[in-house]
């Protein structure tokens, strides 16, 4: 287990306070201008050097993202956005970071802002969150209080602002450039890639987007080194990890630990078990909804980080894991899952406007038992048909649970499902499959 | 995707009070010049607490002016995103979470309180109460599922009596205290914590 003192999230459970007095307690805001007059190149290479990947689901390398800022401030000034629409079904990190932690993240922004020569950031938060951006607020408005924002922000010669810009109910505004869109007063709908946001995002300008809970470990970073940092995990996945474990556990709960930690002992050590005992396991979802589930006999030995969940087909994503027992109907759940994500379907583009509503109105007459065994791949058809071919990643957020499902519960749909199939088949040609394709090959 | 649709019975005036109005020039000074159209969810959150917890074609006309954009673009935010509603939800509005997370620890069970202390159907606003229900996708508070949201309060690790008690004081027009229902601190492991036991104790 993470040693108390290696944690970044001190007051994680709000056992200390979270206003400034005690955060400055924690060590927060303390020598904020030591760390940035060692420079911005000092800054990022130290970024790099800690290995930190994005903690909103994607990984990406935060120092290399921070480095495609332009090096000079031209005509268009710089922005920083913090992406804090964690709507994620499975997740609920950052909204203990906004509540408890707040100026963990204010001073991350200062730092960040700097570093990408910003001199706004907005944070955008979920609506739904409302009475925790109040506290964001106020821990905001206590930083311009003592001048450890704004003009001269924390006597480091750089002058920030920092205001929130609450969502209204939209999944799709977590994607970074759907954010910028509903940062700008639209809808929420992604925009194509490239131009990136580095050189053309909010209000056409140059824009870095990060999540709360990476910009709020920066601080703890570059106080203790990247190399500290880099020490814990594994190479390419280091350092520490809130991870949200919710379902059917006993004691469901988030908690702060080392990259590459064992799902087990995530599970049996701080969640207390599985409910009715780890024989009564089923499927565990191990990085928010859109990842592929993982089945109980490789839960025994799985650890959590980028790259081992990858290896086995799946994701670490936000790290909200959801433990599913026996107890439960793992079509059901699924089924759920893809209604979710039928509702949350920006509709601009066809595969997955269309393609979110089939997959949800199939699984649940498979879950009901009312399909066909062929219309099993069918299924597996239409989420190859969506997956690749969306502007942005909700295609493969809405389609990989169906594959997972596919891939390690097949068995359990055949069982159910055995009605007649409508079209007898009479040659063996994928429904939905581009001919053309298959034309070429033969 | 999801559908909504405008009131039948709409309001023929709209304006912000003095204490909306102070609001939204705050808001509206967030943004660079010229960018006032950033402003525009924020407003229409403004509008929708003013009147009432839902937000009529009038009000959305008068923002489309305030900030100097084609009414069209307001309507079309306030139909994308879930939270603005557009015909009358009552004085509480229930926001049940049935995503899986909860679901599997029994949000149905939410659902059937207020079925039965409320109404029979979703976004049904009976004329002797001053509520309406209905089911929401994650809201995020998945450790503590099931849960519930009235108007900006969470209300989490609920049960179904626990649902029915807070309903009915809903329906009195009290205010039940947000928060855990199972009398536990935030997010911390509810018994057999490992971590920070340092903090805890001190």
């Amino acid at each position: 287990m993470l040693k108390d003192q290696d944690r970044i999230f001190k007051n994680l459970y709000n056992d200390l306070g979270s206003d400034l007095t005690s955060a400055q307690k924690r060590g927060d805001w303390i020598n904020t201008k030591e760390i940035t007059n060692k420079g911005r190149d000092w800054i990022i290479n130290e970024m790099k050097d800690s290995q930190l990947r994005g903690r909103g689901g994607a990984g990406f390398p935060t120092g290399l993202k921070w480095s495609f800022a332009p090096k000079e401030v031209g005509s268009r000034s710089h922005y920083l956005v913090i992406n804090g629409d964690e709507s994620e079904p499975g997740t609920c990190k950052d909204r203990d970071i906004l509540r408890f932690e707040p100026h963990k993240l204010i001073e991350g922004c200062l730092i960040a802002s700097y570093a990408i020569q910003a001199h706004v950031c907005y944070i955008y938060i979920r609506g739904e969150y409302f009475v925790d951006g109040q506290k964001l607020q106020a821990a905001i408005d206590e930083a311009y209080e003592k001048k450890l924002i704004g003009k001269n922000a924390a006597g480091t010669g750089w002058d920030l602002d920092i205001y929130i810009h609450y969502g209204a109910g939209a999944y799709i505004c977590g994607e970074e450039t759907a954010l910028l869109e509903s940062i700008e007063g639209n809808k929420g709908q992604p925009r194509l890639k490239p131009p990136f946001p580095a050189l053309i995002g909010l209000y056409g300008c140059p824009t870095i987007i990060n999540n709360v809970e990476t910009i709020a470990v920066v601080p703890t970073i570059l106080r203790r080194g990247g190399k500290w940092f880099a020490s814990l995990g594994r190479e390419k996945n280091t350092g520490t990890k809130i991870f949200c474990i919710s379902g059917n556990v006993n004691n469901p709960c988030n908690v702060e630990e080392e990259m590459n930690i064992p799902l087990k002992e995530l599970i049996e050590v701080h969640a207390g078990g599985v409910i009715g005992g780890w024989d009564n396991l089923q499927a565990v979802i191990p990085g928010g909804s859109s990842m592929p589930l993982i089945p109980k006999e490789k839960c025994e030995t799985l650890t959590m980080d980028f790259d081992s969940l990858v290896a086995e087909k799946s994701g670490l994503g936000t790290a909200g894991v959801v433990v599913i027992n026996k107890d439960q109907d793992i079509i059901k759940c699924m089924a759920r899952i893809a209604r979710f994500y039928k509702h949350e379907s920006c509709g601009q583009c066809t595969p997955c406007r269309e393609g979110s509503g089939w997959m949800w109105r199939m699984l649940e007459r498979m879950a009901k038992g009312e399909a066909s065994k062929d219309e099993i791949e069918m299924l597996g058809d239409v989420t190859k048909q969506i997956e690749g071919h969306t502007i942005c990643a909700f295609g493969e957020g809405s389609s990989w649970p169906v594959q997972g499902l596919l891939r390690h519960f097949k068995d359990e749909i055949k069982k159910r499902n055995n009605f007649d199939p409508i079209v007898k088949e009479t040659q063996n040609i994928p429904y939905l499959v581009d001919q053309h394709l298959l034309d070429k090959n033969a | 995707m999801s559908l909504k649709r405008p009131a039948k019975d709409q309001p023929k005036n709209f304006e912000f009070n003095s204490s909306s109005l102070e609001a939204a020039n705050k808001i509206i000074s967030k943004y660079p010049k010229g960018k006032q159209q950033s402003a525009v969810m924020a407003l229409l959150y403004i509008a929708q607490k003013q009147n009432n917890n839902w937000i009529p074609l009038v009000a959305m006309k008068y923002i489309a002016k305030l900030l100097d954009m084609p009414y069209i673009k307001v309507y079309e935010v306030a139909t994308f995103y879930s939270m603005y509603n557009l015909s009358p939800v009552g004085k509480y509005f229930i926001q049940v979470c049935t995503t899986t997370p909860c679901m599997i620890r029994g949000a149905g069970k939410l659902v059937e309180a207020c079925k039965e202390k409320i109404s029979e159907n979703e976004s049904e606003l009976l004329p002797d109460k001053n509520c309406s229900w209905m089911e929401v996708e994650c809201l995020g508070a998945c450790v503590t599922a099931p849960m519930m949201q009235i108007n900006d309060d969470y209300y989490e690790d609920l049960d179904k009596e626990k649902t029915l008690e807070i309903l009915d004081k809903v329906l009195k027009d009290e205010s039940p205290k947000p928060g855990s229902y199972r009398g536990r601190v935030n997010n911390e492991p509810e018994n057999g914590r490992k971590t920070l036991m340092e903090l805890k104790n001190a």
